[in-house]
């Protein structure tokens, strides 16, 4: 039996509908009572500070848990502002005097590349050690996630030796050209919930544009980034380049965030959290700040969607990842003419989501990150019945019944994000309406959009206020894809080559010319 | 051997490839003609309108191109052995340039399959449109005897970084190093049908590819004159588009603040690299009266110390033998043109030795720019040696010729170098350096010295077709 943060997909309904039968008994795999036991060990528990792992400077450590049983894995380097401080004047020293920003980028790709063929090498520990410590099923991340990072990494190695500025024409005698010179030093700080896949969202546009790095990674899961870190000094990055810190976000968080020596910041995470990070920006040096933030993102069914598609689309945008996506589907906005036929199946596939120990084959959901997360989900739930929603599946702890409740786009569990295993299902009846919803929230990071409509399919496609336009399909993520939000959701995008204008100040360089033979 | 899906040539013919050391043969191969050229054009339009090469994602290609860099470098001292073999090449600057520069092209490339990027536009009315680059077919190289290793990998990698497959006929003189790089190809995990070599002669297998109504376009390096035959062989085809990287007459021009010193050792490379037989040799050297006389001292004094030999089996060799006989007699012909003219020769002037295809590293001084010797390319290790007065003038006789392919410059100035930039026609342009190239730098001539670009991401342009795509939008929020 789970003791912690196991959680059955929560599917709530808007509207008048009342069940004659009784509450539907939640199925899904049947918990086991011993939680597999991983067998992977785990080498690396201190910080990574100029190509040393190193102790905390004040000698603490902290425990990272284990989400299925809330249990310790193990104990790691708990660094703050002085451990901070000592990465930065590493990272500083790395940039302004070292190798990495002076070797040619041919030679940085070639880093990078071997980094991505050691990645490779070492999936399956570097998979169960991801999915020990975020909870995350084991084939998503082996089947997915590393291979994501090994693409991403080698992605950007290929940027790295095709940086170009402009050389622009002046009006006048003036050869003017612009220089996209590496940026210096740049704090990262990375969520809990794609720990790896994050970690090279962050890491592999900056070095490939010849900074070093100062990375904070989230307090749940410090483990997968130290063990990385250390393949990439594996693959020749000189010391300095990389530093790892594990850590608090009040404590070396916000010494990396107001650091008068970092030259940019970097961070995903909550859309409160990324409002201190910018203040703390603002207050000490001015540093470039990238938010990737959170999200309420609306998947739009159309009343010419083919209904089982849409269904199993649906519930995958909001449940993938136990929930705990920043552009999660999380308003399910479903056209009247085919609302009842949606919710029956949606409630059916929610109620066979497979809940169980990340370990074991077949297993689609894991457990919540930790207790704090969980909690703040069955709140939210609680709310959502408490408003007047109807919740039609799961809801509880795994194993315990459910019960219904009717959401409105007003209650809270339609405009906050809950991160969690909860979908809600709302009705509307024209495109200029569900537009209209869709876009009245102050988060703006993805959007869905299923219908056979070329026009439909291009109006939404133009007219939701989201950084992604997902249409057909959903969470679709490549390295050369730009992603990020508008609105709250975020400032800044990731990936592709608008990921490396992040790690890149630009240049001017303006000389005279004489008697030019053109202009 | 031939490499179309692997097979011999359709007539059973073969030719011979000799070593320029001695003349011996080193191997026998298959020769290609016109039936060979067509199968091999049936394999590759098989391989791109069915085969998976343009259907898989620029990422895969990528990874796959990423294996081809890595086998090529394992295999560096073979591959660079038999070019140097094949070329009359020394085996440790093949190595470490000529084999280098392919597995760098290769990878380079690789990084750049996933990054093909069209546009989203604007359009007046309510319209939305974007732009697919899209794989254009076929292409067809013709590469040259002088680079074999480093010409086959850049005109390689970019086509396939776009998903295009191609025939490739490497230089009679020089066929080996195609045919084993296409192995190592495959060994990567290209899948048969995307490269395909033809080895064969210009007149045959050359110009089959280049009237071919089935190649998608064509890129050529060699001669002018050959460029010329493969522009009308298009026109009268299919209009198959054409970039060439042809000939060149490249001036270095050396201002009298120069680092003497520093400009003699660049004079000398910039000439008599590769034996002479690059396109971009600065075979045309401008030196400032100020400095001319001390310059040329040094120069002479600087050439005792020059050794011609056998790249193989002495250290201190800096020059191997011509690529053959044809090359050997002509450069030979057009030193006798220059003493005949009136030039005065201030070193070499004569073959070595009794076998093989030596010749001494040759500099001509009193040379007038109407002289045969300074007007066309020779090819081989043949310096032009020139005074001039004012930048001027220097900028006027370094543009008075029908080519446009290199240029260098050797000056402190930061004016006169920008000046001297901007005012030479030339596509490459060398500020106190020379044969400084890169996989990131865009290279080719202008003028008669051709057109279209290698390396450089603007080398995928010649692969890719441009399509714009329109569809009305209705009821957009912006425009």
């Amino acid at each position: 039996m789970y003791k912690a943060r196991a959680l059955l997909p929560g599917t709530l309904l808007h509207g008048r509908h009342r069940f004659s039968t009784a509450p539907a008994v939640v199925t899904g795999a049947a918990p086991n009572d011993e939680p597999i036991q991983p067998c992977v060990e785990i080498k690396h528990t201190q910080l990574l500070i100029n190509g040393n792992f190193v102790d905390a400077a004040s000698g603490k450590t902290f425990s990272t848990l284990d989400p299925r049983t809330g249990e310790a894995i193990a104990r790691v380097a708990e660094g703050d502002a002085e451990d901070i401080n000592r990465a930065v004047a590493a990272a500083r020293r790395a940039f302004d005097e070292g190798p990495w920003p002076r070797m040619s980028a041919y030679e940085r790709c070639r880093v990078l590349l071997r980094f991505a063929d050691l990645i490779e090498s070492h999936a399956e520990e570097i998979a169960a050690l991801e999915t020990w410590d975020s909870g995350k099923p084991l084939e998503q991340a082996a089947g997915a996630e590393v291979p994501m990072v090994a693409r991403f990494v080698r992605y950007y190695a290929g940027w790295a030796d095709k940086i170009h500025g402009l050389v622009v024409p002046a009006d006048g005698p003036h050869h003017a050209q612009v220089l996209h010179e590496p940026i210096g030093v740049a704090g990262q700080i990375i969520p809990w919930n794609f720990p790896l896949l994050m970690f090279a969202w962050k890491v592999a546009p900056a070095l490939a544009c010849g900074n070093t790095v100062v990375l904070k990674t989230a307090e749940q899961t410090p483990l997968s980034a130290l063990y990385v870190a250390s393949l990439l000094h594996e693959a020749g990055v000189p010391e300095g380049v990389l530093n790892v810190i594990s850590g608090f976000g009040p404590t070396a968080g916000a010494a990396l965030c107001s650091h008068m020596d970092v030259d940019k910041l970097a961070f995903t995470g909550s859309t409160g959290t990324g409002k201190i990070i910018l203040e703390l920006a603002a207050r000490s040096n001015l540093k470039p700040v990238t938010l990737e933030l959170g999200g309420k993102s609306p998947f739009v069914v159309m009343d010419d969607a083919d209904v089982d598609q849409a269904v199993e689309l649906a519930h995958h945008a909001v449940f993938f990842n136990q929930g705990q996506c920043c552009c999660a589907g999380s308003r399910t906005f479903v056209h009247e003419r085919v609302y009842d036929e949606f919710v029956e199946k949606s409630k059916a596939r929610a109620l066979n989501r497979v809940v169980g120990d990340p370990f074991r084959k077949g297993v689609e959901q894991g457990p919540q990150i930790d207790g704090e997360q969980f909690k703040k989900i069955l709140q939210y739930v609680k709310s959502g019945v408490d408003t007047g929603a109807t919740l039609v599946a799961g809801g509880e702890r795994v194993g315990d019944r459910g019960f219904y409740v009717h959401p409105t786009d007003e209650m809270k569990i339609a405009q906050e994000e809950i991160f969690g295993p909860v979908q809600t299902i709302l009705k509307f009846r024209g495109v200029e309406e569900v537009m209209r919803r869709a876009n009245a929230t102050p988060y703006g990071l993805a959007a869905g959009v299923f219908t056979r409509s070329l026009d439909v399919a291009n109006t939404m496609a133009r007219a939701l206020r989201a950084g992604t336009v997902w249409i057909n399909c959903y969470d679709v993520f490549d390295a050369a894809i730009p992603f990020g939000g508008f609105k709250m959701s975020g400032v800044g995008r990731e990936k592709g080559p608008y990921g490396l204008r992040n790690y890149l100040q630009t240049k001017s360089v303006v000389t005279p010319i004489r008697d030019a033979a053109w202009l | 051997m031939m490499y179309i899906s692997s097979s011999s040539s359709s007539s059973g013919r073969t030719f011979e490839t000799r070593d320029p050391r001695t003349g011996d043969v080193i191997a026998s191969v298959a020769e290609g003609d016109k039936d060979d050229v067509d199968l091999a054009v049936r394999a590759a339009r098989k391989a791109f309108d069915h085969g998976e090469w343009p259907r898989i994602s620029g990422s895969e290609r990528g990874r796959i191109l990423t294996r081809f860099a890595d086998l090529v470098e394992q295999h560096a001292d073979e591959l660079a052995a038999l070019e140097s073999l094949d070329a009359g090449k020394h085996p440790a600057v093949t190595k470490a340039v000529d084999v280098g520069n392919a597995a760098g092209s290769l990878r380079y490339f690789a990084g750049a399959a996933d990054k093909i990027h069209g546009e989203t536009l604007k359009m007046q009315g309510q319209f939305q449109g974007y732009t697919l680059r899209e794989p254009l077919g076929v292409a067809g190289f013709i590469i040259p005897w002088n680079f074999p290793t480093t010409m086959f990998a850049i005109k390689v990698a970019p086509a396939l970084a776009a998903g295009c497959t191609m025939v490739v006929k490497p230089a009679e003189q020089t066929p080996l190093s195609a045919l084993y790089l296409a192995d190592l190809a495959k060994k990567a995990g290209i899948p048969d049908g995307v490269i395909n070599v033809v080895p064969g002669f210009g007149p045959t297998a050359g110009a089959a590819i280049a009237s071919h109504m089935d190649v998608d376009t064509v890129s050529f390096t060699g001669s002018t004159e050959v460029g010329r035959l493969i522009m009308e062989a298009s026109a009268r085809s299919n209009l198959k588009p054409v970039s060439l990287e042809l000939g060149g007459k490249s001036p270095l021009i050396i201002f009298e603040d120069a680092d003497l010193d520093m400009a003699v050792e660049l004079a000398i490379s910039a000439n008599l690299f590769n034996k002479g037989e690059a396109c971009v040799a600065a075979s045309r050297v401008y030196v400032q009266e100020g400095i001319y006389d001390q310059f040329e001292k040094k120069l002479a004094e600087r050439m005792k110390s020059w050794v011609v030999g056998d790249p193989f089996n002495d250290p201190r060799v800096n020059q191997g033998p011509q690529v053959d006989k044809v090359q050997y007699d002509r450069v030979l012909s057009y030193i006798d043109q220059g003493k005949r003219e009136g030039a005065t020769v201030l070193t070499g002037g004569r073959p070595l030795g009794q076998n093989g295809y030596y010749i001494e590293p040759t500099v001509f001084t009193n040379v007038k720019e109407d002289m045969t010797i300074a007007k066309e390319e020779i090819f081989g290790p043949v310096m032009c040696l020139m005074k001039f007065k004012t930048v001027d003038e220097a900028i006027e006789r370094a543009n008075d010729t029908k080519y446009g392919l290199g240029a260098g410059v050797v000056t402190r100035d930061l004016d006169v170098a920008n000046r001297v930039v901007r005012s030479v026609r030339a596509g490459v342009v060398w500020v106190n350096c020379y044969f400084a190239m890169g996989s990131d730098v865009p290279f080719g001539g202008r003028k008669m010295s051709g057109f279209g670009k290698d390396e450089g991401m603007h080398a995928l342009d010649k692969f890719l077709a441009v399509k714009s795509v329109v569809t009305p939008l209705k009821g957009s929020p912006w425009m």
